[in-house]
């Protein structure tokens, strides 16, 4: 693995290797030091083309607590508000002598040209592009669902897939890379994945993707449901037809008080409530919802660290360690 | 001067039928047939050739005026002339748009003193491409350069009155209306075709719908006004079929398809790499199918290269950054004789028809499209059909880059081009110029090179 650009051309035996590792990483967090020599001396590159601080501090915690030099460029007030190009860019952090560029992208498939060009030669990692992909919240979901379903049946973790675990994705499908590059690692997991939204926020296509399709949120409920995860509504959807208003979806596709309460009369005590994050509280989740039990919010950001440090440690380490070896040696 | 020599093309098939010998004297077919005596003239000897009439581009993007850095008049008619072409149709999108006499004379001046081909300049339909007004389409018709094709190429006139009042209205001097289909609304911020492709690259959708809605619209448009309409670049199934009934209803509508539509598939944006980036864009195997077909029967009535030269730097980026286009002059027929000859679906009388005849009767251009007989203007091009070659941009006479057929291997080559009598390309290089002689070139005219 050289590059970790998408979820849909990810490994069974890479993606199961990637949550592993982040199973080992993630004991470093609970260490009253929580660093690693691992990637001492090499150069992350933070490349944000869009705004996200929480997906930027993640990657940044992560590099630093494998002990890599962390440099955050912000395509706002840099260069690139002046019109740099993103050819310029990348050559210009290679001349740096980055090792790894960690880029997020408004505009889909950038981290596919920084990878495939020869502008610079650094391990690239999609910090979300567009409405393409968002492979490393598509690893952190599966690891926080991994762990739930590992505890459910006893069984260890580390090495397991999803294997007959009911998912459900709800809401902008159409526009949300979280959704497409949980459909794609989740299928190589062995889940089984329905896509609850409104006709108007599905791709044209989606039917030939290997998921269930769904408009029915309760339905979908009543047929039982081991996760679900909620997508977020961007504001500029509001006001484009998409849905007629914003108390009609909150009613037919957001996760209510309601809906909540099903959980509980479907006797589906086991099922956890996931969102990417940021939530619109009272939109496409409830307060109830994001705060029960069920949630698994703070921990799907928790182990976002953990999955991260996995992708940089793995891409840039080289296949030359074991992580095992290289754990033990921070003791 | 070179174009009083005389030429005595000896053996070539003619439309790949049996070998003949042509004569040329004076810019005009003075014979045709077998054994012809050289007497004096330069002979080329064309065993193995395929001697077609030289063929005419309905959809050139010259960029001159105001794109030089992407190409000129002078690079991409000299890029035409290498691919075999005689005549272009310069777009309008230039800066300033082509939608005054003034520039539409102004391109037809830089063509006739680069002298590789006849340059045919397309009038836009609205002042500044902008869909809000009529431009002075008379005033172009009018002009030295016999304006006759109108197009806002690059925009659709989507305003449906608007629409309908320029059909009407070229009515006047035998003009025609060549609508780039695509309803706005439908593709706003559109990246690629709307499909299964799409829905996994996160790229906003282009549908089909968009294009077979205003296609639907503007053959009713021209049979209710009783007009002559063009429909550049058809890329869908749906558009093939949209056409073929109207043209049972015997409305008066003539389409084209582009190479690339031809060959390639959405499949290719896979790679995010822009320079499959186009408009329209690529679609599926079942729509380059369709092409295929309704081009061998008729439906669709000429191939338009939509040569879209832009410079390295609006391809070196992010694909929603890109611009949209491709080169295709330089491909065009070895791209035609690939999808629709090795196929079996056409034969060379039948690429004469679709890439020389047929354009040249809808920009009415009367000295081109000829066929190869004696008393004919002498637009003829050589093919040798065996041949074969890998496309390397970097070699090619345009200055674009972005050939989507880069690195593959394509059958065909021009071996000669003879433009009004005169070799602009021999043995398959860039020869001379034609040179007129009734009209001195306009000053500051000079070749870009």
């Amino acid at each position: 693995m050289k590059h970790l650009l998408s979820t849909e051309n990810l490994s069974l035996a890479n993606a199961v290797r990637i949550l592993d590792t982040a199973e080992e990483m993630s004991s470093v967090g609970e260490r009253e030091v929580k660093k690693l020599p691992a990637l001492r001396g090499r150069t992350v590159v933070n490349l944000f083309f869009e705004d996200s601080t929480r997906t930027r501090i993640s990657f940044e915690a992560a590099a630093k607590r494998l002990s890599a030099d962390v440099i955050n460029f912000a395509a706002k007030g840099s260069s690139v508000s002046k019109g740099e190009s993103l050819k310029d860019t990348a050559q210009t952090l290679s001349a740096m002598g980055a090792d790894a560029v960690v880029i997020r992208h408004w505009a889909s498939g950038a981290p596919h040209r920084l990878a495939a060009t020869d502008w610079i030669d650094a391990a690239v990692i999609n910090a979300g592009d567009g409405t393409h992909e968002h492979p490393t919240q598509a690893l952190l979901d599966a690891f926080t669902m991994r762990r739930h379903w590992t505890k459910l049946s006893g069984l260890p973790s580390t090495g397991a897939d999803l294997q007959g675990m009911r998912v459900a994705i709800a809401g902008d499908v159409l526009h949300s890379r979280v959704a497409r590059s949980n459909v794609w690692l989740l299928r190589t997991l062995g889940a089984d994945v329905t896509l609850v939204a409104p006709p108007t926020l599905l791709p044209i296509g989606v039917e030939h993707w290997p998921c269930s399709i769904s408009y029915d949120m309760d339905e979908t409920l009543e047929k039982g449901v081991d996760a679900v995860m909620m997508l977020r509504v961007q504001g500029e959807r509001m006001n484009a037809s998409f849905f007629p208003s914003t108390r009609e979806y909150s009613r037919r596709w957001g996760f209510d008080d309601n809906r909540l309460r099903a959980l509980d009369r479907l006797g589906l005590k086991d099922t956890i409530i996931m969102h990417p994050g940021p939530m619109n509280r009272g939109l496409e989740i409830s307060a109830a919802a994001a705060d029960s039990p069920r949630s698994t919010v703070l921990a799907q950001v928790k182990n976002g660290v953990s999955i991260r440090m996995a992708a940089l440690y793995l891409l840039l380490s080289g296949d030359t360690r074991e992580p095992a070896a290289t754990l033990k040696e921070s003791n | 001067m070179a174009e009083e020599t005389t030429y005595l093309i000896r053996g070539a098939a003619i439309l790949g039928g049996d070998a003949e010998d042509l004569l040329i004297r004076d810019g005009v077919i003075t014979a045709r047939g077998t054994g012809i005596a050289a007497d004096g003239a330069t002979v080329i000897d064309a065993a193995g050739l395929v001697a077609l009439p030289g063929m005419v581009d309905v959809h050139t993007h010259l960029r001159e005026p105001g794109r030089e850095d992407a190409e000129t008049v002078e690079t991409g008619t000299r890029a035409a002339a290498l691919g075999g072409f005689t005549a272009v149709h310069a777009m309008a999108n230039s800066t300033p748009v082509a939608d005054t006499a003034g520039v539409v004379e102004q391109v037809y001046s830089l063509g006739k003193a680069a002298g590789w081909v006849d340059v045919r300049p397309v009038g836009a339909v609205t002042v500044g491409l902008a869909g809000e007004q009529l431009a002075e389409l008379g005033a172009m018709a009018d002009s030295r350069a016999r304006v006759r094709m109108f197009s806002d190429d690059g925009i659709c006139v989507h305003d449906p009155v608007l629409m309908r009042r320029a059909l009407e209205y070229v009515k006047a001097f035998d003009g025609v209306v060549a609508q780039h289909a695509q309803e706005p609304r439908l593709t706003a911020g559109a990246q690629m075709n709307e499909g299964q492709v799409s829905a996994v690259l996160g790229l906003t959708g282009w549908p089909a719908v968009a294009e077979e809605s205003i296609i639907a619209r503007d053959v009713l448009l021209a049979q209710h006004v009783g007009s002559r309409l063009h429909v550049c670049h058809v890329s869908t199934a749906g558009s093939v079929e949209i056409i073929r009934w109207a043209k049972s209803r015997g409305i008066n509508v003539t389409a084209e398809v582009t190479p690339h539509h031809l060959l390639l598939t959405d499949d290719l944006v896979r790679s995010y790499d822009p320079v499959y980036k186009v408009n329209p864009p690529l679609r599926t195997n079942d729509d380059v199918q369709a092409l295929r077909a309704g081009l061998a029967d008729g439906t669709i009535d000429v191939v338009g290269t939509d040569h879209a030269p832009h410079p390295s730097e609006h391809k070196e980026c992010e694909w929603a950054q890109a611009a949209m286009g491709m080169t295709g002059l330089e491909t065009a027929l070895s791209v035609v004789q690939h999808a629709m000859i090795e196929t079996g679906l056409m034969t060379w009388a039948d690429f004469a028809r679709v890439t020389s005849t047929a354009p040249a009767g809808i920009g009415r251009l009367t000295d081109q499209g000829r066929p190869l007989e004696k008393g004919e203007p002498a637009n003829i091009v050589l093919v040798d059909p065996a041949a074969r070659w890998t496309v390397d941009p970097s070699a090619m006479a345009t200055m674009g880059r972005n050939s989507p057929f880069r690195g593959m291997e394509l059958p065909g080559k021009v071996v000669a081009t003879f433009f009004k009598g005169h070799p602009t390309v021999l043995d398959g290089k860039l020869n001379t110029p034609y040179r007129y002689r009734s009209e001195a070139p306009v000053a500051g005219a000079a070749g870009a090179n």
